[in-house]
């Protein structure tokens, strides 16, 4: 014990001046309680916690009262129920139960057996398309993202770079871009004649759905396999298996949670794509363009009735994959060494990343950049100057645009404020995992159902509310479209943070505001951001959901279509321009975000 | 009235989905006490840490901290700073930051927190590193920093789960001193939770030894070497040689246990009646070996299996035929003068003194499952 005063002393060799608090005197302290604790020590620990409270600012005593208040257990009930009520209320029930109001139309769609078998062919084209699409995008896309992760090439940059294309340009446009090339003589029918236009239809759904879902499938799988520990792989290889055996028998089955993810995400936006399928489709119907060309129509039970059962099926079939797909098993019992061996060796590959980068750059890169050539023409015929200037149609297209912006920026506003506390809600499993495992499941439901019949759902819904604006109906659309990309971006930002860190900032002192205002959210900034941006670039991109709730009010993308189709008369410059500055815009944002990104 | 913390437990129960974390514990720590809590993994160890900080309620039973209940007292309002495995240092702000988020959280200006911060580094000597990142700093300093952290906040009384678990095994000696120390240089209430015997042993003023979430024995280091209360206790805190036997004759100052058919151990007199089944157990360090026969108390003859070296000690297993294996750890100067190395797979003899034979009453159990550390 008497030891003990020098060893203090020494570490504390040069208190500074205003160093009050652990001031100490050459003293050896009494001991007390006989475990070694002095009551120099006593009195110093006493002092350090009677320091008193002296600046005085408005705003650090708003944020500590504000600390103080969301201690209470009645203001935490507030803040996530007024959450879970938002989701509930104007993200979920309307789009997905709302069709059931319109029950007496869905019935009487029965008497009309023509139009049952019209839209019945409809409703089985869209899974028909989207099943055989986003398969066939699975299989092309996991060579890319193999190539991606695992490559050494100088090239990896720059195809991941390229991947992302069809992700930054808007459906819309990505649409024409589509119907450019495959369908006009500027495109691949001017390179090789006449005989090679395609018609807009069903092969041209197809084309196009296939290219807007890849990248999806790449960025999924490329996140996976960064993820994934290549030793399980090389311990394989090391026990006797060929490269592909190994990727077959080991790879495979282990990353088939995310092949399952990216297939359903592929699937869900395959489904759910109006716009630009409107545009290529032709006389072809799916179910979205089978719901707008009965919407232009004028039909109100046809249109009621495929939005009730698109609603189910593509709700149900999600379910049933989540579920099934993951007891299914790849078939690994039975390896055949000669072939796997063969299909490993360098020819093979070298082969398989030909055809690979072959249907990239041929199905899926060159028809998404096609927008940009007519773009190109509009600069030399003088379209832009009356595009700057307002004149003719694009008194309407400047509407559009800023309506189009104004919605996105105050249904991401809203999600992000009202979305904040249900995804703590699930990622932190509050008020017990039931509720957290229930609504994590739901807030997936509004991406999976086709976003025109949950347009319909949110219009038959409010139908009888006629006292809220078309506007706020449309917000709402869009909210409940974009809030599924906010939320699961901000829990998986929340899920990264170790719990235990927010555990250890309570027992400091900090109250539940304090934690999440000084932790919680500057370490899943990003993730923020990130989901806010998925959440902008994604409704200012809708046309689905916006055709079906629109009555007078017009969007930007809904006026694309409009244009495209020739409902409203339109150059294939002035398209091109129009498309190209919505092209433009969402690459800003893309930009934005990955230069906040690295910066954080 | 003194700031450090009292801390008091009274049946305190924790159940998860029907499995009982914490079984009915009580037990009394007192101010300014640097007290382990010691017990193999799964024995609830985190959970009465994070019971007693708040982060989790009991089922039932009470927490009090300096006579008052705080059962349903939140994190916040304890003064009791949580010190995770990994340490949970935030990332996105310096030391500095880190050691000031306490007092910044409890209201005092952010010039004072800083202040208060700085002071504190000083003492755990990393002020140089103020303005690091906390994944710039190693193992043992990011323990540092952790440290600061709660005793910046005010905490009076420290929280710490394995504290040592991340640091490397030779560093991990060194610094279990200079945690105590620091605890009791700054004056605050410690509980340390660790399943290093030898780290519980050198550094607690009093060990909680843990078992299936119920309070196995709590009382000093020696107390708990010298009177383990059960032979899982003898087990796990400091090893020791076990025989199952029955109890055969009582003498004023012997109790005879016969652990096979002519083999019996002398132990010192117990409250045990003749009849009652028993196990004698008796520490390996105090087991020697004699290469000469003698037919003294406490003298068996059997066959030195295999030796191994273990630091300072020679670790010898003896085979005793129907009574079992037993293990002596011979001083290894000893251990030479006798020449034992060379004696493996011949005949000696074992010995182990009166006094240091234990009798425990048999447990229920098998005694090879009642010793296995859980």
């Amino acid at each position: 014990m008497l030891g003990m005063a020098p060893r203090l002393l020494a570490w504390m060799q040069r208190p500074s001046a205003s160093s009050q608090v652990f001031h100490i005197r050459r003293s050896v302290g009494q001991v007390r309680g006989g475990y070694g604790v002095t009551e120099r020590a006593r009195s110093q620990n006493d002092r350090l916690h009677r320091q008193v409270v002296t600046e005085n600012t408005v705003s650090r005593h708003a944020a500590l009262f504000l600390d103080s208040v969301s201690g209470s257990r009645s203001v935490r009930v507030i803040t996530y129920g007024t959450g879970i009520l938002f989701f509930l209320v104007i993200v979920f029930v309307p789009p997905v139960f709302g069709i059931l109001l319109g029950w007496p139309k869905i019935l009487e769609m029965l008497s009309y057996p023509d139009l049952m078998t019209r839209a019945g062919s409809a409703i089985a084209a869209s899974f028909a398309i989207a099943v055989p699409v986003s398969l066939l995008d699975l299989a092309a896309g996991l060579p890319l993202a193999w190539f991606i992760v695992r490559s050494k090439s100088a090239w990896v940059s720059t195809i991941d770079t390229l991947a992302n294309i069809p992700f930054i340009v808007p459906t819309v446009a990505l649409g024409y871009s589509v119907l450019t090339f495959w369908g006009s003589d500027q495109g691949l029918g001017g390179l090789l004649g006449p005989q090679f236009i395609l018609s807009p239809g069903w092969q041209m759904i197809v084309l196009l759905h296939f290219a807007f879902s890849y990248p999806v499938i790449v960025r999924v799988m490329v996140g996976a396999l960064q993820g994934y520990k290549e030793v399980y792989e090389i311990a394989a290889r090391t026990l006797g298996a060929s490269a592909f055996t190994a990727v077959r028998t080991v790879s495979l089955p282990l990353l088939k949670p995310s092949l399952i993810a990216a297939f359903l995400l592929a699937f869900a936006r395959s489904l759910s794509e109006t716009g630009a399928t409107i545009m290529v489709a032709g006389t072809f119907e799916n179910g979205p363009v089978f719901i707008r060309n009965a919407r232009v129509a004028g039909l109100e039970s046809p249109l009621i009735f495929v939005s009730f059962v698109l609603i189910v099926t593509s709700s149900l079939f999600f379910i049933a994959v989540r579920f099934l797909a993951p007891r299914m098993g790849l078939p690994i019992s039975k390896v055949i060494p000669g072939l796997e061996t063969q299909l490993s060796s360098k020819h093979s590959v070298r082969l398989r990343n030909l055809l690979t980068f072959l249907a990239f750059i041929l199905v899926v890169i060159t028809p998404s950049l096609f927008v940009v050539l007519p773009g190109v023409d509009a600069v030399a015929d003088g379209t832009l100057q009356s595009m700057v200037s307002g004149s003719g149609i694009w008194a309407t297209y400047w509407q559009a645009v800023g309506l189009s912006y104004l919605i996105a920026l105050v249904a991401t506003g809203l999600n992000m404020m009202m979305g904040l506390p249900v995804s703590i809600l699930i990622a932190r499993a509050r008020g017990g995992k039931l509720i957290a495992g229930i609504l994590d499941t739901l807030v997936n439901i509004p991406i999976v159902v086709p976003s025109i019949a949950l347009g319909v759902s949110i219009a038959v819904f409010w139908a009888d509310i006629t006292y809220i604006p078309e506007f706020w109906l449309l917000v709402f659309a869009h909210s409940s479209i974009t809030y599924t990309y906010f939320v699961r971006s901000m829990i998986a930002g929340v899920e990264s943070i170790p719990s235990e860190v927010e555990d250890v900032a309570r027992t400091l002192g900090a109250r539940p505001l304090a934690v999440f205002r000084r932790l919680t959210l500057p370490l899943s900034k990003y993730a923020l951001l990130a989901g806010a941006i998925m959440a902008f670039t994604r409704s200012v991109d809708e046309t689905g959901a916006t055709l079906a709730v629109a009555k007078k009010l017009t969007t930007a993308p809904v006026l694309m279509v409009d244009w495209v189709r020739g409902t409203i008369p339109a150059s294939a410059s002035a398209i091109g321009l129009g498309l190209a500055l919505l092209v433009l815009t969402s690459f800003v944002s893309l930009l934005v975000l990955t230069v906040a990104s690295r910066r954080m | 009235m003194t700031s450090l913390t009292s801390i008091t437990l009274v049946d305190v129960t924790k159940t998860f989905a029907r499995v009982r974390a914490i079984d009915r514990i009580s037990l009394e720590i007192r101010d300014g006490e640097y007290v382990c809590v010691l017990g193999p993994t799964g024995s609830g160890k985190t959970t009465l840490l994070r019971l007693i900080a708040g982060l989790t309620s009991p089922t039932s039973g009470d927490i009090k901290l300096d006579g008052k209940s705080v059962t349903y007292v939140r994190p916040e309002d304890r003064n009791a700073a949580y010190v995770p495995q990994q340490y949970a240092l935030f990332p996105h702000m310096t030391v500095r930051e880190n050691v000031a988020f306490g007092p910044l959280a409890r209201g005092f200006t952010s010039e004072e927190s800083l202040q208060k911060a700085d002071e504190i580094l000083r003492i755990v000597r990393l002020a140089h590193r103020a303005g690091s990142s906390p994944h710039e700093l190693s193992g043992g300093m990011q323990q540092r920093v952790a440290l600061a952290r709660g005793l910046a906040a005010g905490a009076s009384l420290l929280l710490l789960d394995e504290p040592l678990g991340a640091i490397d095994a030779r560093l991990r000696v060194m610094l279990r001193y200079e945690i105590r120390r620091l605890a009791k240089e700054v004056a605050v209430t410690v509980i340390h939770v660790t399943h290093d015997q030898q780290e519980a042993m050198s550094i607690a003023d009093r060990i909680a030894v843990l078992r299936e979430g119920t309070l196995a024995q709590f009382g000093p280091p020696s107390e708990i070497y010298t009177s383990p209360e059960s032979p899982f206790l003898a087990n796990f805190v400091g090893g020791a040689n076990f025989l199952e036997g029955t109890v055969v004759e009582k003498k004023p100052e012997t109790t005879l246990v016969e652990v096979a058919e002519g083999f019996r151990i002398a132990g010192p007199a117990s409250a045990h009646l003749v009849g009652d089944a028993v196990v004698a157990s008796f520490r390996r360090e105090r087991t020697s070996i004699l290469t000469s026969a003698n037919l003294e108390e406490n003298v068996v003859p059997g066959k030195l299996v295999s030796t191994s070296l273990l630091g300072v000690f020679l670790r010898c297993s003896v085979d005793l035929g129907r009574a079992g294996t037993i293990v002596a750890k011979v001083p290894l100067r000893e251990a030479i003068e006798q020449g034992l190395p060379d004696l493996v797979g011949e005949a000696v003899c074992v010995s182990t003194n009166r006094d240091a034979v234990i009798i425990f009453t048999r447990p229920k159990r098998p005694l090879a499952v009642e010793l296995e550390a859980l």
